[in-house]
C-alpha cells in the first residue's frame, strides 16, 4: 500500500493503462503539458514520468477545443481499434459534444446490432464548491443516466478512483468518470499492483443498523462526517457508496434498506431526475415494505450555482444536512433552524409551492 | 486514369445495383411492405460509386440519412440491407437500425446516420484509428450540402488537418437541403471552405460522370495514404426523386424543367454509352450485366419475404457487451 491522492491515483491508473496496452491513448485539452497532474509524474513537465515522454505525441495528444470532434472522434477511433482516454477537464464542457455523446457514442453499438464496439472513456471533472460560478459547477450526471448504453462512474475516494479506471479502460462499453475536484487532494491507501474494481458493485464505506445513507462523489465524505457525529449520540448509521451509477448496485442498497428501514440519499446533483430521485424511486418500488419513514434525498436544490462563497457554499449535501435529513428520517428532533437544511432540501422545481 | 475494364464494369454493375434497390424500396415504402421511410440516392448513382471505388477494401466510411448507396457502393450484398430495410432478423443490424442506421462493418461501413453531420466526427476518429496504429486505411465521411453548414463539419476539418488524417471530407452537393436550395443557406463555395483549413478542396462539377467523381476522390485517397492529411471534395450531383419516399411536398420548390435536364444526362445512362463508345462491352454485354442486377434484386427481396421478423427480445441486447442491470 501506498498513500496517494485522489488525483494521483487517477494520473497512476492512466500510466498503467498506458504500459499495459499500446492501443490506449490519451487525447484532450492541454494533456500534453500536464495541466491537471494526471498526465505526468508530477506538476512540472521536466518531472520524471511525463507521459509524453514516456509514450510520444503519437498517443498523447492536445486536441483543439472542439468538444464535439473530440468525442465523435474518440467513438470512431474506439470502433476501429483504439481504446481513447478522452480528458474532457470541466464536466460542464460535455454538453458541447451532446449529440456525439447521445446519438454515437450510446447508440452505435445497439443500432447497428451489435456490430460496433465503444471501448472509450470520457473523464470529467465537476468543479462544484470552488467558486468557479455557473458555467464550470455542473454536476451533469444524472442526465448521462437517462441515455441508455452508457456506464457512468463517480468515484469518491483514490483507491476507487484507481480502480474503477483501470476497469473502464477494460470496458468495450463507452464510460463517463465523473471525478469531483473537490476530492482532488483528498488523500487515501491505494495498493502498489494493479488491481480493478468491477463497475456495478457498490462499497459499504460505514456498517449501521440505524438508517442507511446512500451518498455519491463529495457526498460520501459528507456522509461520513454525518454518521460520526450521529454515532456520538448512540444512532448508528450506514453509509453505501455505489460508485458506479450504471451499472448501479440496487441489491446492495436494498439489502442494507430491508435492515435498517431508512434511507437517506445524499446527492450533489440538481435534485429534480437526480441520481438520488431514481434511488428513491427504486427503493420506493423494491423495498417499501421494509420502509419505517419516508425517505428523504439531500440534494443541490433546483438553482443555478452562484459565484460568490457566501451563496455557494450552502447549497450542497454537507455533513449538517445530512445529518439533519437522518435525525430526520429516524424521527428524532432536529437542531437545524427552520429555515434551514430542510426548506433546502424541498427546493425542487417540481415541488408544491 | 485508365481503369481495368473490370473496374469500370464493377462501377456500371454498383451503380445499377443502387438504382434497382432504390426503386424496389421506394416501391416497397409506398405498398407498405417498408415500415417508415427512405431515403433514395436515386441520380446521384455517380458520386456515390464514383467515391466508393476510390476507396480500398479495408477503408472506412461512414454517411447519411441518404443511405443505402453508401453500403451498396462500397460492395455490400444487398440481401440484408434489404431485409434492414423491412426490419427483419436477418438485416444488416438485425432490425435494430433500419434505413437510417445502415452499417456494414464488413466492408468498412462504419455507420450511416439520421442525424445531419453527426457522423463526421466518426470517420474522422477511424482515420485517427489509421494514423496511431500506422495500418494504412483511409476514411472518407459523406454528407450533403446540408450538413456542410454543421459546426462538427469544421471542427472535423481543423482536427483532420493538424494531426494530417488520413481522411476524404466527401460532400454530395444535391442541391437542395429537403426543400431548401443550398445557394440560399450557403455562403460562398463549399469547396473552398478547404482553403482555410490548408487542405486541399476540389469541386466535381459533373458529379454524373462517374469517371470524374473517381479520379478526384482517388487523388484525395492516394494523398491520405501518402500520410499527407485530408482533403475536401464537393460533387454537384442531383435526386430525382423526393427528400424521402412518401413525402408529398410536390414540386413546388423544385422547377420540372431542371429535374427533367439532370434526368436526361442520366449517371447510368451515360456511362453505359461511354462502356459501349471505348469498346469496354457490348450493348449484350451491359443488358446481362442489369439482367443480373434485377434478379440480385429480387433474390434480396426474397431473401427478406423469406426471414423471419426478430424475436421481441432483441430490443433488449447489443445495448452493452455484456447485458447490465435487469437485463443481467
Amino acid at each position: 500500500m501506498t498513500v496517494m491522492s485522489y488525483l494521483g491515483a487517477i494520473g497512476a491508473a492512466q500510466r498503467e493503462a498506458m504500459e499495459a496496452d499500446p492501443s490506449v491513448v490519451i487525447i484532450g485539452e492541454d494533456v500534453e503539458a500536464n495541466v491537471y497532474g494526471t498526465t505526468g509524474g508530477g506538476k512540472s513537465r521536466s518531472d520524471k514520468g511525463d507521459f509524453l515522454q514516456m509514450f510520444g505525441s503519437n498517443r498523447i495528444r492536445n486536441t483543439p477545443i472542439s468538444e464535439e470532434v473530440i468525442v465523435g472522434a474518440a467513438a470512431g477511433a474506439a470502433m476501429t481499434g483504439l481504446r481513447p482516454i478522452v480528458d474532457l477537464s470541466y464536466s460542464s464542457f460535455l454538453y458541447m459534444a451532446m449529440d456525439q455523446f447521445v446519438n454515437q457514442v450510446a447508440k452505435n453499438r445497439y443500432m447497428f446490432g451489435g456490430q460496433a464496439s465503444m471501448p472509450v472513456v470520457f473523464r470529467s471533472a465537476m468543479f462544484y464548491g470552488l467558486n468557479t460560478g455557473a458555467h464550470h459547477s455542473d454536476r451533469p450526471y444524472p442526465m448521462f443516466m437517462n441515455v441508455p448504453g452508457l456506464k457512468i462512474v463517480v468515484p469518491a475516494t483514490p483507491y476507487d478512483a484507481k480502480g474503477l479506471l483501470r476497469t473502464a479502460v477494460d470496458s468495450d462499453d463507452p464510460v463517463l468518470t465523473f471525478e469531483a475536484c473537490i476530492l482532488w487532494g483528498t488523500k487515501g491507501e491505494v495498493p502498489e499492483e494493479e488491481y480493478r474494481i468491477p463497475l456495478g458493485e457498490a462499497r459499504t464505506v460505514r456498517r449501521g443498523d440505524d438508517a442507511t445513507v446512500v451518498a455519491i462523489s463529495s457526498a460520501v465524505p459528507a456522509a461520513i462526517a454525518a454518521a460520526e457525529s450521529l454515532a456520538e449520540d448512540g444512532i448508528s448509521v450506514e453509509v453505501i457508496d455505489p460508485r458506479t451509477l450504471v451499472p448501479f448496485d440496487t441489491e446492495a442498497v436494498i439489502r442494507s434498506v430491508q435492515r435498517t428501514g431508512r434511507l437517506v440519499v445524499a446527492d450533489p446533483a440538481h435534485r429534480t431526475c437526480s441520481a438520488a430521485a431514481e434511488i428513491s424511486a427504486m427503493v420506493a418500488e423494491e423495498a417499501f415494505e421494509s420502509l419505517r419513514a419516508p425517505i428523504v434525498r439531500v440534494t443541490t436544490p433546483d438553482t443555478q450555482i452562484p459565484f460568490s462563497p457566501s451563496l455557494e457554499k450552502q447549497l450542497y449535501p454537507s455533513g449538517p444536512r445530512i445529518t439533519e435529513a437522518i435525525r430526520r428520517v429516524i424521527g428524532q428532533p432536529t437542531s437545524m433552524p427552520s429555515h434551514g437544511a430542510r426548506d433546502m432540501d424541498q427546493l425542487a422545481t417540481q415541488a408544491p409551492r | 486514369m485508365n481503369l481495368s475494364p473490370q473496374t469500370q464494369l464493377e462501377m456500371q454493375r454498383r451503380m445499377l445495383r443502387i438504382r434497382r434497390f432504390d426503386e424496389r424500396a421506394s416501391k416497397m415504402v409506398k405498398r407498405g411492405q417498408i415500415p417508415g421511410t427512405v431515403h433514395t440516392s436515386i441520380g446521384q448513382e455517380a458520386q456515390v460509386v464514383g467515391a466508393c471505388m476510390a476507396l480500398g477494401e479495408g477503408d472506412y466510411m461512414t454517411g447519411n440519412h441518404r443511405s443505402h448507396g453508401h453500403p451498396i457502393g462500397k460492395g455490400s450484398p444487398l440481401g440484408p440491407l434489404m431485409a434492414e430495410l423491412v426490419g427483419k432478423a436477418t438485416g444488416v443490424c438485425g432490425g435494430k437500425g433500419g434505413s437510417l442506421h445502415l452499417a456494414d462493418f464488413s466492408v468498412g461501413s462504419l455507420g450511416e446516420s439520421g442525424i445531419v453531420g453527426s457522423s463526421i466526427p466518426i470517420a474522422t476518429g477511424a482515420a485517427l484509428s489509421s494514423k496511431v496504429l500506422d495500418n494504412g486505411h483511409v476514411s472518407l465521411a459523406f454528407f450533403g450540402d446540408g450538413a456542410a453548414n454543421q459546426g462538427c463539419l469544421y471542427e472535423a476539418m481543423n482536427l483532420a488537418g493538424v494531426w494530417k488524417l488520413p481522411i476524404v471530407f466527401l460532400c454530395e452537393n444535391n442541391q437542395y437541403a429537403l426543400s431548401t436550395p443550398a445557394h440560399t443557406v450557403t455562403s460562398g463555395v463549399i469547396a473552398d471552405r478547404a482553403a482555410g483549413f490548408g487542405m486541399p478542396g476540389v469541386r466535381v462539377e459533373d458529379g454524373q460522370d462517374v469517371l470524374a467523381v473517381y479520379d478526384a476522390v482517388h487523388t484525395a485517397v492516394r494523398r491520405a495514404r501518402r500520410g499527407e492529411g485530408p482533403s475536401l471534395v464537393e460533387v454537384i450531383t442531383y435526386r430525382y426523386n423526393e427528400h424521402s419516399e412518401g413525402l408529398k411536398l410536390g414540386t413546388d420548390y423544385r422547377d420540372q424543367a431542371e429535374r427533367a435536364q439532370w434526368v436526361e444526362r442520366d449517371p447510368i445512362v451515360v456511362f453505359r454509352q461511354r462502356l459501349v463508345d471505348d469498346g469496354v462491352a457490348t450493348a449484350e454485354q451491359l443488358d446481362a450485366l442489369e439482367a443480373e442486377v434485377i434478379e440480385e434484386v429480387d433474390e434480396a427481396v426474397q431473401f427478406t419475404n423469406d426471414s423471419p421478423f426478430p424475436d421481441p427480445s432483441v430490443a433488449f441486447k447489443d445495448l452493452y457487451t455484456e447485458p447490465i442491470g435487469a437485463l443481467a
